[in-house]
């Protein structure tokens, strides 16, 4: 079981939660290209270690947040930031 | 062997009963499957990952090509990862007509395998069910029976009667929640050997001239001319390998494995459509035989096999966190037994004897990336998801012939990474995965 820090309802059991994978700033649709959108869409960093990732509170406060979790470890580290947002690295 | 293009370097041991009975006489130690040797400085080509698909592109290489100067590498042990992890399973029932072919020209590979490598790969042909428990699900089972039956692959749906005829351990009747409408009949599926396949690609391959190196770990990828630092990145291409047993020179690195295929394919610039999740699995305590069939449900997100041993073995859907921990959890376990129990009751007081994980790396349309990359000379065979073993000797009969000619095969040029560029995504989820 992984216990998941939610910022609003404090930790939750993983199964009532979804997750929704690494975090990635949005092209602008103004000026994305096609490789931009194709990065965007498919490719994935996949670290074993610190990955920034968004997950949805379903059975709770039902809001979108992004947190740091190891990926081999799978311990957290930073307060969770609300919102689908990126955090860490630009 | 059978079909041998090329010629054994070393003869491999014998295992009939009269060697057997030999060596127990004289007490003799059986000699080593494979060699183990020194690193060698220069290769014509490596192979990252000693798994059924490095292992098979070894061998092939040699069968095939007569490409015998390989080294596999191996950050464990020979089989180590998905290759002493998975459920065994083969069929080819698949859902696009391109997944169809290439799956269908892995199962008759298997078929002649034992010949082949001289090995019992305890290849049993028992057929494949695939429940169908709503009208959307029996629908997609007709649309498969379809194409498999254009494709030339003995595939059919049929009904309840007809389940209970094949599987009478299965509740075909309308009490269960999720009551078992009907299935997809595959009879050329079943289940193989896992580890005997290992062994025996290993040892075939060792007796042709290639080399498996195990606890050697790439550290690096040694590329040049690429856009991005040290010459890696597209438009570069790749001269040699950092291993912790020292630098390596190769124009040929082939990316084989499971679970780290992004981590490895990151050290020469290329970016992956890929993340890591787990798969957990586990296995009964030995009963007699009641289970003819291997019985898969979607909609329960199960597939079950009994083993010649007599033990049920289950597998599951992928975890739904990317990770690479591979540690068991009792919400699986619960899980499982709850939707085991629906399909069959009569089973509620066996026990589980134990449960494991391992790693695959999932793509966003549940099909492999095969074959070439913008970077010279590093080629990828990754992305096997939760099904990788049913593939492994056409990936490596075609990998082999991708390195060999420098050209991408016919059998699996939909599944290159540039299909992502393109759009051109060959989506087997329906067919692949018992998780949606």
């Amino acid at each position: 079981m992984l216990l998941v820090p939610c910022p609003n309802c404090g930790p939750r059991n993983s199964e009532d939660l979804r997750y929704g994978g690494e975090s990635h700033a949005r092209p602008d649709p103004a000026t994305a290209t096609p490789q931009q959108w194709r990065g965007y869409l498919y490719l994935r960093d996949n670290p074993a270690g610190w990955l920034w990732e968004t997950w949805y509170c379903r059975s709770g406060c039902r809001r979108w947040f992004t947190l740091e979790r190891n990926t081999a470890t799978n311990e957290f580290r930073n307060p969770p930031i609300p919102g689908d947002k990126r955090g860490g690295k630009a | 062997m059978t079909g041998m293009g090329h010629r054994l370097r070393r003869r491999p041991p014998k295992y009939s009963a009269a060697a057997l009975a030999w060596r127990g006489m004289r007490g003799d130690y059986w000699p080593r499957v494979w060699r183990e040797t020194e690193l060698k400085s220069s290769y014509d080509a490596v192979v990252i990952g000693g798994g059924v698909h490095g292992l098979a592109t070894a061998y092939y290489l040699a069968r095939n090509h007569g490409i015998t100067n390989v080294a596999v590498v191996d950050k464990a042990y020979l089989g180590s990862g998905a290759s002493g992890r998975n459920t065994a399973i083969v069929r080819s029932n698949y859902l696009t007509p391109e997944g169809v072919a290439f799956y269908d020209r892995s199962l008759k590979l298997y078929n002649s395998m034992a010949l082949d490598l001289n090995i019992n790969v305890m290849m049993s042909e028992r057929g494949h069910l695939t429940l169908a428990h709503n009208d959307s699900s029996l629908r997609t089972m007709n649309w498969r029976a379809e194409v498999n039956k254009l494709q030339g692959v003995d595939s059919c749906v049929i009904g309840p009667d007809e389940i209970s005829k094949i599987a009478p351990a299965l509740d075909t009747s309308s009490h269960p929640r999720y009551p078992i409408l009907g299935a997809l009949y595959h009879p050329p599926g079943g289940i193989v050997r896992h580890d005997a396949v290992v062994w025996g690609y290993a040892r075939a391959a060792d007796c042709m001239g290639a080399e498996m190196h195990q606890k050697t770990e790439v550290l690096d990828i040694l590329c040049e001319g690429g856009d991005g630092p040290d010459g890696k990145g597209p438009g570069g291409k790749v001269v040699g390998v950092r291993t912790n047993r020292g630098d390596v020179s190769t124009p040929v690195v082939v990316n084989c494995t499971a679970g780290w295929a992004g981590l490895i394919s990151s050290m020469a610039g290329v970016r992956l459509p890929i993340t890591t999740h787990p798969l957990q699995a586990a296995v009964t305590e030995p009963v007699k035989v009641f289970l003819p069939t291997v019985v898969v449900s979607g909609s329960l997100h199960v597939y079950i096999s009994q083993t010649d041993r007599g033990e049920l073995v289950f597998g599951a859907a992928v975890d739904a966190v990317a990770t690479y921990s591979i540690r068991g959890s009792l919400e699986f376990t619960e899980e499982l037994a709850g939707h085991v129990l629906e399909l069959m009751p009569g089973i509620s007081r066996m026990r589980l004897l134990r449960q494991w994980s391992g790693l695959c790396d999932m793509t966003p349309d549940y099909s492999p990336v095969m074959g070439f990359t913008p970077v010279g000379g590093f080629l990828v065979d990754v992305g096997w998801g939760t099904y990788g073993f049913k593939a492994a000797p056409v990936s490596g009969e075609q990998m082999a012939e991708a390195v060999a000619t420098g050209r991408t095969p016919r059998l699996i040029a939909p599944f290159a990474l540039s299909r992502f560029d393109t759009g051109e995504l060959v989506g087997e989820k329906g067919a692949a995965a018992v998780g949606h």
